[in-house]
C-alpha cells in the first residue's frame, strides 16, 4: 500500500475508467458532457498503457499512447464539428430533439 | 511513505475530484474547466511515472488545444440547462451502483499480487532521455503508423471544415459548373426592331 506499485495506477485507471463510465449514464442527454467523459475514457486507458509501459520497461507503449492521442484530437474535433451542424439545423443539442431520422 | 507516493496519492486525489466534477458539474463550461485540471493532473501523474515526452504533449494538445476548442464549442451553443439535466437523478443511484461495482471488480483483480511490480525495479537510469527513445522508435518502427496518424489527423481536419463550411454568403464568386454549360442564348438576346427613317 505505501510502496508505489503497478497495480496503483491500474487501479486509479480502473477507477477513471468507471466515472467515465458513469458520467455516461448519468449525462445521456447532454451531448457535450458525453464528449467529455468519452476524453475521460481514453485518458483512463492512456494511463494504463503509460503505467504498463513503465513498469514493463517497454517504451513502445508510450508510442501507443502517442497514436491514441492523435486520434482522440480528430474524434473530438469531428464530435464538436457534428454537434455545431446540430446546433444550427435544431436550435438545440437535446437528445430527445435527434428523432428526425426515425421518421 | 516516501515522496513519490505522497505526490501519487496527492495527484490521484485532485483526478478523482476534478473527474467526478466533470460528470456532475451543472454548468458545461465548469465541466470543461474540471476536465482542463484532470488533464493537467494526469500530466503529473505521467512525469511520476517517467513520461516526460508524453506528459508535456499531454498538456500542449490537450488542454492548449482540444479543451480551448471544447469552451469555444459550449460558449457558441445556447444551451438550455434545466432540459439537459433531465433524468440525472434518476440514474444516480443505479449509475454509481453501476460504478462501484466495476470499480471493485476491477480492484480485486488489479491489487492481486500479479501487479505488485515494486516502482525501484523499473526506475529508468539517468542520462536515459524519452524524447530521444521515443523519437528513435517512433520514426525506424513505427513510420508507417506515425504516417497513417498523419492521414487520420488529415481526414479530421477536412472532415470538420466540410461539415461546418456553409459556403460564401457575403463575397460575389462563379459557379464554373453554371459557366461551363451556358449558352449564347442565355447572354445575348437579338431584338427584332422595324428601321427607323427620318
Amino acid at each position: 500500500m505505501l510502496t508505489l506499485s503497478l497495480s496503483h495506477f491500474l487501479i486509479l485507471g480502473a477507477i477513471l475508467f468507471a466515472i467515465s463510465i458513469v458520467g455516461i449514464f448519468l449525462n445521456r442527454k447532454n451531448l457535450l458532457v458525453l464528449l467529455m467523459a468519452i476524453e475521460l475514457m481514453l485518458l483512463s486507458v492512456n494511463m494504463n498503457f503509460v503505467a504498463f509501459s513503465h513498469y514493463l520497461q517497454d517504451i513502445s507503449g508510450q508510442i501507443f499512447v502517442f497514436f491514441i492521442l492523435t486520434v482522440a484530437a480528430a474524434e473530438s474535433a469531428i464530435g464538436l464539428a457534428i454537434l455545431i451542424v446540430l446546433f444550427r439545423n435544431l436550435k438545440s443539442i437535446h437528445v430527445d430533439d435527434l428523432g428526425s431520422l426515425k421518421g | 511513505m516516501d515522496i513519490q507516493t505522497a505526490v501519487f496519492y496527492f495527484l490521484s486525489a485532485i483526478l478523482i475530484f476534478a473527474s467526478l466534477r466533470v460528470i456532475t458539474a451543472r454548468n458545461p463550461i465548469h465541466a470543461a474547466l474540471h476536465l482542463i485540471l484532470a488533464f493537467f493532473t494526469c500530466g503529473g501523474i505521467w512525469a511520476l511515472l517517467q513520461a516526460e515526452f508524453l506528459a508535456i504533449a499531454l498538456i500542449l494538445v490537450y488542454v492548449g488545444a482540444v479543451m480551448v476548442l471544447f469552451l469555444f464549442v459550449v460558449m457558441m451553443l445556447d444551451i438550455n440547462i434545466d432540459k439537459i439535466r433531465q433524468g440525472f437523478w434518476n440514474y444516480l443511484p443505479l449509475g454509481a451502483l453501476v460504478g462501484m461495482l466495476m470499480v471493485m471488480e476491477m480492484g480485486l483483480v488489479l491489487g492481486s499480487k500479479y501487479f505488485q511490480v515494486a516502482a525501484a525495479d523499473a526506475m529508468v537510469p539517468a542520462g536515459v532521455s524519452n524524447t530521444k527513445e521515443i523519437g528513435a522508435l517512433m520514426f525506424s518502427e513505427y513510420v508507417y503508423p506515425f504516417e497513417l496518424a498523419s492521414i487520420v489527423l488529415l481526414v479530421g481536419m477536412i472532415a470538420a471544415i466540410v461539415l461546418t463550411y456553409r459556403g460564401p454568403k457575403k463575397s460575389k464568386y462563379t459557379n464554373p459548373n453554371q459557366q461551363v454549360f451556358v449558352k449564347a442564348k442565355d447572354r445575348m438576346r437579338v431584338l427584332q426592331m422595324p428601321v427607323e427613317k427620318d
